[in-house]
């Protein structure tokens, strides 16, 4: 288990409840059961009263915690027959980004997504998620597919953004981005989005741009990170707590703001404590909005995509 | 020289530079530090005459030099809510749009325009830099809605040039919105068959140049123009290694294919109305000394046939 700064105080109660039970499997004379028991009702309480108000700062750090169920996690688990299509037909294939066509409850999709990784080999090859101008140019080959084809689209949202690169700005970073939003404007099919974790500006604006978008309880979507606000914003990265306060970037503001159609529940302690039980729920979450789509004609569908986008704005936070 | 410059030009330019009237008549080019007298720069665009560095220029000085007469006429954007998520920094944002509109004269970073560039009907708009550093918020996502619309509406091509760092934070997520929101008004126009040229100038960054900037039919940018995603600072904190000479200019991505073309600010309206022209298939465009305009707005005057749609 992973730690996050925050929950310190747990991981020490976890800690010791552990070391009572170490020592009792060497030592058969000792009952500590009834302390240990105790420890982690105390721990459990803990964990509760964390997570019952994260701060947009913690809502941060958990919606980027390195457990937390992968694009290739909901995959794997939620998707038969995945079959992964590659490459952008003009200079390469972006590891960071995900997809191809596959089974959701037998119906085929298209699925898309960005992967993190989840050791140090598998980040550096999925360079964190943070995709180049190819992996927005397959995503736009596989929308077109899906278009074609018929199949609704399905895309996993976990990028801290789009790769600031030398290369990346070269092959046409800012167009890929913007063909890809233009794209998931124009198919006439479902398109049916989850952010799973973080969702970092026009790098997620470009998946993210859907019928439907739901987010799970502690993730985020923001114009910027909240560090990246801070350093510009306050001339001091440190202040990222505040960035984050002020940015409103929770699943539950950006629902009251209109931009978040549906708020997925996580486990006690975050996703990353029960990747079963959050994956379960995701899936849920999508065949439900899947089903909205169902009868919905190709106008209609762009139609209403295009009301939904030039509409938002009307709705403020109120104080 | 034509009529604009012997006998409009001058009518206007007293109306409308009282902004940018320095104290002293003299502006000191940053780039190759040469005294420019305030009449030459405007007369040249702002532009240095020793060494064509492109100075910022204010919509509204660019309008008056794009239409044909310095003769437009605003399109109204519908106003956003004002400070949507109760922004606050070290200063609160109400505060920094108000001293923003105080020192520009303007509403906010866009302004939308409709009138005749070399006799050609159009629809433009024009980011401020000036303004926030031109950063696009629920209003630029408003008045590039409303630019598209009305250029649908009088069936005339839309020409953007923009200007920006970026999104602007201070409207969060609904400043990343404006993305997806000025694609639908791209996709619209699209739709309608109708040109839509971008005009990028410097600097246009972030957001802005990841949607509606780079998604024109044609791409024209001002020379040396900083065009790009990410900055150039942020992209050498990343890799740590300095980056060549000239990275994210606009000759750099012309040369890298991004771009259809670099022109100088003294060219591009003969160049713009050129490339309108054709494509909305008129005839070549008039050459030399012209009839002053007809001043009546557009919206009075007839719309081309058939009927109107919204
Ligand atoms: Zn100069």
């Amino acid at each position: 288990m992973n730690y996050l700064d925050f929950e310190k105080p747990l991981a020490e109660i976890e800690g010791k409840a552990e070391e009572l039970r170490a020592l009792a499997r060497g030592n058969t004379e000792m009952d500590v059961e009834a302390e240990a028991k105790a420890l982690d009702k105390k721990a459990q309480d803990l964990l509760k009263d964390l997570y019952k108000s994260l701060t947009p700062w913690r809502k941060c750090q958990v919606a980027r915690h390195p457990d937390r169920p992968h694009c290739r996690d909901y995959i794997n688990a939620l998707f038969t027959e995945y079959t992964p299509l590659a490459g952008d037909r003009n200079f390469a294939d972006d590891h960071a980004v995900m997809g191809g066509l596959a089974r959701f409850n037998d119906q085929p999709v298209v699925v898309i997504g960005h992967e993190k990784g989840n050791d140090t080999k598998s980040r550096i090859e999925h360079n964190f998620g943070m995709a180049r101008p190819e992996g927005y140019r397959k995503a736009v080959r596989l929308m077109d597919m899906a278009d074609r084809f018929g199949l609704p689209v399905i895309t996993l949202v976990d990028t801290p953004g789009a790769y600031p690169g030398k290369g990346a700005e070269e092959r046409g970073q800012s167009e890929a981005i913007a063909r890809s939003t233009q794209k998931c404007l124009e198919i006439g099919v479902p398109l049916i989005s989850v952010i799973i974790g973080e969702g970092g500006s026009g790098g997620a604006v470009a998946f993210a741009t859907a019928d439907q978008l739901a987010m799970l309880e502690h993730s985020i979507y923001s114009v910027i990170s909240p560090e990246g606000c801070a350093s510009i914003l306050w001339k001091d990265a440190e202040r990222m707590r505040e960035a984050a306060e002020a940015l409103r970037l929770t699943a539950q503001d950006l629902e009251k703001l209109g931009v978040c159609d549906r708020i997925i529940p996580e486990p006690m302690g975050g996703a990353q404590r029960d990747k079963a039980a959050t994956i379960a729920a995701v899936g849920q979450a999508i065949d439900a909005m899947l089903r909205k789509h169902k009868d919905m004609d190709r106008k209609k569908l762009i139609a209403a995509r295009r009301k939904k986008y030039l509409d938002l704005g009307a709705k403020g936070l109120a104080a | 020289m034509n009529w604009i410059t012997n006998y409009v030009r001058p009518r206007i330019n007293s109306i409308f530079s009282k902004r940018d009237m320095p104290e002293n008549l003299w502006t000191k080019c940053d780039e190759c530090g040469t005294m420019l007298f305030h009449r030459e720069l405007s007369d040249n665009l702002n532009v240095c005459t020793n060494c064509d560095h492109h100075m910022v220029i204010t919509p509204r000085e660019r309008f008056n030099a794009l239409f044909d007469g310095g003769i437009f006429t605003e399109v109204e954007v519908p106003k956003p809510i004002a400070d949507p998520l109760q922004f606050r920094d070290q200063k609160r944002y109400p505060d920094r749009l108000k001293s923003a509109q105080k020192s520009t004269g303007e509403t906010d970073a866009m302004l939308v325009a409709e009138g005749e560039m070399g006799r050609t009907p159009i629809v433009a708009c024009a980011q401020d830099f000036s303004f926030m550093g031109g950063s696009m918020g629920m209003y630029v996502g408003n008045a590039i809605i409303a630019a598209a619309e009305r250029a649908i509406k009088l069936k005339r091509p839309l020409i953007l040039f923009s200007a920006a760092g970026g999104a602007r934070m201070q409207e969060g997520i609904l400043s990343l919105m404006q993305m997806p929101r000025t694609t639908v008004a791209v996709n619209l126009l699209k739709e309608a068959n109708l040109p839509y040229i971008v005009v990028l100038t410097h600097p246009t960054t972030g957001g802005v140049t990841a949607s509606y900037a780079m998604l024109g039919d044609v791409q024209i940018a001002e020379p040396n123009a900083l065009i790009c995603f990410a900055g150039p600072r942020v992209i050498e904190q990343t890799i740590r290694e300095k980056l060549p000479e000239g990275f994210q200019r606009a000759e750099y991505l012309l040369d890298h294919g991004m771009l259809d073309r670099v022109t100088h600010r003294t060219a591009l309206r003969d160049e713009l109305v050129s490339i309108l022209r054709m494509l909305m298939g008129m005839e070549p465009p008039i050459k030399g000394d012209l009839p002053a305009p007809d001043l009546t707005p557009a919206s009075s005057k007839d719309v081309p046939e058939t009927s109107e749609t919204t």
